[in-house]
């Protein structure tokens, strides 16, 4: 009999784990509250550092699992523990029992308008990254005023690396993000000044520390490192950004006709309120605790329960489909074990 | 000294880390443990109304007195008119008003001395 194994959001953790779990032999469900596979990548437009198409990926996700059991804008009303299984009330009235779970729950975008000094939601050329995607898979903003787009400034760490923000953690994906957007912007409007406003650039992964060259070489993208401490409006609807050119180490001024935020990741609360039903210890950040932070990242405090992606803390899709692809391994042996 | 050559050699504007007295930053550390939580995002600085006409930055005084630079950190806090905005904008909520009166009253005393 095919073991079942339940997975908890349908981003691209969740459709990787099911992919590898379906090849392994084992039934994986699906459990997406949203009406759609992709979770936050679905929603992007290109994916550093090599410009991949976002859909190409989820698409290319997708098709692997779709023979997985998958239930759409369902969500988990209720979950137990009796003896060795888990079971499972979903909001469409199905439960389930079974004795292995995956979270694969992510993350949220931390919500702009929390730093109301950046004005998201109050001026009226204010936008964050994922807005700036979702414009540039042809969603119109009345935000983004082509005519006009001769300075364009972009702030690191939104809502990331701030305590009083209740989000002390780096972000991780916000700095290469914002010199994809910065590039992809230049190459829309080669005339434009833009400015990245950064504390510490994090350029960690692969081909990242070229992105960041070409930027400064090839798109003569500025770079000034200080935090963003507020933005007014002017008269003539610019925005003004203010810093501190923290390695000249004055005080400066910038005029801006577009604002690009970079909100950065928060735990999503979701993960919390259905771990709290098994007991399983949250970390310091919000984030689900994975047993260790070296070698047992995908692994939880509970016999069966494992994780996989942002859930546990910010990933790169690089990073968040490798773990998808080593909890699926975990289980598996966990599966033939118990045979 | 006398100027017989018609020049003068200045002082040494770099920072010797081998002569810097962390008495004083200790000191303060143990009172305001804050002091030490600086990330020099400049937030501080970037919202300061004194800073933009006498150099005042909170950050710049945290780091000049981790160098021994203690002069330039006692002047720079001489303008500071308490406003108390650094404090809105840090990230890392340290309380630098609190922070200020503490540096003037722990290195001030010392100097009085």
């Amino acid at each position: 009999m095919n073991e079942i194994v339940v997975i908890i959001g349908g981003g691209i953790a969740g459709m990787e784990a099911a992919a590898q779990l379906l090849k392994l032999g084992h039934s994986p469900i699906i459990i997406e509250k949203s009406d759609r596979l992709g979770g936050h990548v679905g929603k992007w437009n290109m994916l550093f550092p090599d410009l991949t198409p976002a859909k190409k990926v989820v698409d290319e996700l997708a098709d692997s699992c779709r023979d997985a059991n998958i239930f759409l804008n369902t969500e988990i009303s209720s979950l137990n523990r009796l003896k060795d299984r888990y079971n499972l009330m979903l909001s469409n009235g199905i439960s389930i029992s079974t004795k292995y779970i995956l979270f694969a729950t992510g993350f949220n975008m931390f919500p702009a308008q929390k730093k109301e000094e950046y004005g998201y939601g109050i001026y009226d050329h204010v936008v964050t990254n994922a807005d700036l995607e979702h414009w540039m898979n042809g969603n119109a903003d009345k935000r983004m005023d082509t005519s006009g787009m001769k300075t364009i400034g972009f702030v690191h760490c939104v809502g990331s690396r701030d305590e009083k923000a209740r989000n002390p953690q780096c972000s991780k994906v916000c700095c290469i993000t914002a010199i994809k957007q910065a590039i992809e912007l230049k190459n829309m409007y080669p005339d434009a000044q833009i400015y990245c406003f950064y504390m510490d650039l994090r350029l960690f992964g692969k081909k990242f520390e070229d992105f960041y060259t070409k930027a400064q070489r090839d798109h003569g993208i500025h770079f000034i490192r200080g935090r963003v401490s507020e933005v007014s409006e002017a008269m003539d609807g610019r925005l003004v950004v203010k810093a501190e050119d923290t390695l000249i180490g004055k005080p400066l001024k910038v005029s801006v006709d577009l604002l690009v935020l970079m909100a950065g990741m928060a735990c999503n609360p979701d993960s919390e309120k259905i771990a709290s039903q098994i007991a399983l210890p949250i970390d310091t950040d919000g984030f689900l605790k994975s047993s260790d932070n070296i070698i047992h990242i995908t692994s939880s405090a509970k016999k069966g329960v494992f994780y996989a992606g942002a859930c546990t803390g910010p990933k790169t899709v690089p990073e968040t489909l490798a773990e998808a692809r080593s909890a699926a391994l975990d289980i598996h042996t966990a599966i033939i074990k118990e045979r | 000294m006398m100027n017989i050559f018609g020049f003068r050699l200045s002082a040494s504007s770099a920072i010797d880390m081998d002569k810097v007295d962390r008495t004083l930053f200790d000191k303060l550390c143990a009172e305001e443990p804050d002091a030490r939580r600086c990330m020099s995002c400049g937030s501080c600085s970037a919202t300061c109304p004194a800073g933009e006409f006498t150099g005042m930055s909170v950050r710049k005084v945290l780091h000049n007195l981790q160098r021994g630079k203690e002069r330039e950190a006692l002047k720079m806090v001489s303008s500071c008119m308490l406003c108390g905005k650094c404090n809105m904008v840090c990230p890392r909520g340290i309380n630098t008003r609190h922070l200020i009166l503490s540096v003037c009253r722990i290195y001030k005393t010392e100097e009085s001395r």
